[in-house]
């Protein structure tokens, strides 16, 4: 079934609307399997509204209306049989601060396992997920301290193991290293480099650099669209459309 | 400019004199509950039953009765009063008619206390029939700390960060679970800060239990919730209300022991806070 669908993830004509506003406008892209793909774009909502769609994070949000379809293993996710909360077990999320729980860094790890009642081996899950995200070794001596002791970067990369520990396909990062100091934002970069080998990782940047150091494809969105995408290296030197042209050369933004 | 300065210090002065008038009244009190009550205050004070005679009366069944009455309220307020704040704040649509909901609980908390005893007069003791008991006793009190609960309760939920709550949902979290292992725990220490200083309220009522039927001469600790009781406010009321000044003695020794209850359960209240605030902001 995995292999038969050619995309981890394929939107078609997706729309956000914020009420009446419509916030994203029929974006249409198929996200490949195991490579990292970068949404970048001027200052706004936008990209995160779209990241949210990608598991249902709308949900919530009473006055948000979605449009479209969004494919997962052969299945449109806004689909009514669809169930939400399996979705969000196989498409995981980091958010833009870190938000670990106020509990030991080890139960972080397993709390989504646990309500889920997936793994039994939590010792295992745990190292496996630490080690996966670069923090085992920081962390191995202290696995029953408060994750709130970690520093911000270590704090993310927390985040980033509690999602890989519920085993997903897709992991989504909306601007995981915009509240992080500089080293903090290397080490968080060069870990994505190495989930790509396991994950189809989707990011939202506002940083270009970052894009184009980490990304396989990029998304350029502008007002709610979707302007140009394609291969990064292709898109930063020479995008085909004008207004992708401005934005990377920094004319606007 | 000299009449701004001269302004100033008469306010800083007046707000000073305000507060030193606050606590000097409250050293006068203590001072003179100490100076009545002291004498009396021992291991027999609290180990025996009322009596005719000052000398040989003491709190026992008003002592019991008054843990029975902390034990059962919170027994019954305390789950009725976090779920009714779980459902008003993660449950029920934000409509006129919730937000109504909320300003009429708000309001209840400012009701007086014999309404409340009233209330618990027609419901428990004579309608549901549990006549002058325990239960009639903390029921009512019940009601009486349940607003404050409820209130409390929603301020310590709304104020969990939503970005925990996002996390939660994002690992494939059901919503009752978020509710449930998320956000109850972050917004415990505020839940149980406002749950204790209601319950010291209780402890202190006097006109509910006297309207439902409490006693103030008992020579007996209740065995359950269906015996008669008294509390330490009551006991307190029906001593200093004899004539005999060596019952004012006693009931001022009373009045001690409740003052250390309160003190103690307040306390609790700032630890909790302290050791279990987690979030900051």
């Amino acid at each position: 079934m995995r292999l038969s669908y050619s995309y981890a993830l394929e939107a078609k004509a997706l729309s956000v609307f914020y009420g009446d506003n419509k916030a994203v406008d029929e974006v249409s892209y198929g996200f490949k399997r195991n490579k990292v793909t970068a949404i970048i774009g001027p200052s706004g909502c936008v990209k995160s509204t779209l990241m949210r769609a990608m598991n249902r994070m709308h949900d919530f949000v009473p006055e948000v209306k979605i449009e479209g379809s969004l494919w997962y293993e052969s299945e449109d996710i806004y689909d009514q049989r669809a169930n939400p909360v399996l979705v969000r077990k196989k498409i995981g999320m980091v958010f833009q601060k870190p938000n670990p729980f106020p509990k030991s860094i080890a139960k972080n790890i397993v709390w989504g396992p646990k309500i889920n009642r997936m793994s039994k081996n939590y010792k295992e899950l745990i190292e496996s997920s630490l080690k996966r995200a670069a923090l085992w070794d920081e962390v191995k001596h202290r696995l029953e301290e408060s994750a709130l002791s970690l520093s911000g970067g270590q704090q993310q990369r927390l985040c980033i193991a509690r999602s890989i520990a519920m085993d997903p396909d897709i992991i989504l990062m909306d601007e995981p290293c915009s509240a992080l100091d500089p080293k903090s934002t290397a080490s968080i970069e060069e870990l994505i480099l190495t989930l790509r080998e396991k994950y189809t990782i989707l990011i939202v940047t506002h940083n270009m650099q970052q894009a184009r150091r980490i990304s396989d494809e990029v998304l350029f969105m502008y007002e709610g669209r979707l302007v140009e995408s394609g291969d990064t290296e292709q898109m930063f030197e020479n995008p085909r459309i004008g207004q992708t042209h401005d934005y990377i050369r920094g004319k606007f933004g | 400019m000299q009449v701004r300065m001269v302004t100033n210090s008469i306010f800083k002065g007046f707000c000073f004199l305000s507060t030193f008038t606050a606590v000097a009244i409250l050293v006068m009190l203590l001072y003179h509950l100490f100076l009545k009550g002291t004498s009396h205050l021992d291991l027999d004070f609290l180990n025996s039953f009322s009596s005719r005679r000052p000398g040989r009366a003491g709190i026992k069944a008003a002592l019991w009765g008054t843990l029975w009455l902390i034990g059962l309220t919170s027994l019954f307020a305390l789950p009725l009063g976090v779920a009714t704040a779980v459902y008003l704040e993660e449950y029920a649509e934000k409509s006129r008619l919730t937000r109504l909901l909320e300003i009429n609980i708000a309001n209840l908390a400012g009701v007086p206390s014999i309404i409340y005893g009233l209330l618990g007069l027609a419901i428990f003791v004579r309608f549901l029939g549990f006549d002058r008991s325990l239960w009639s006793g903390s029921l009512t009190l019940s009601l009486l700390i349940l607003p404050v609960i409820i209130v409390a309760s929603q301020g310590a939920i709304r104020s969990v960060p939503l970005s925990i709550r996002e996390a939660s949902f994002a690992l494939g979290a059901q919503k009752w679970q978020v509710v449930l292992f998320v956000v109850l725990p972050a917004a415990l220490p505020g839940i149980l800060t406002g749950a204790i200083l209601s319950l010291s309220r209780a402890i202190g009522e006097t006109a509910p239990l006297i309207i439902v039927g409490a006693v103030g001469y008992m020579r007996f600790i209740p065995q359950t919730p269906n015996d008669d009781f008294t509390a330490l406010p009551l006991q307190i009321y029906d001593w200093a209300s004899r004539p005999q000044s060596g019952f004012h003695d006693i009931a001022a020794s009373g009045i001690l022991v409740l003052l250390a209850i309160l003190l103690l359960f307040n306390l609790n209240a700032v630890i909790i806070r302290q050791k279990l605030q987690r979030y900051p902001s």
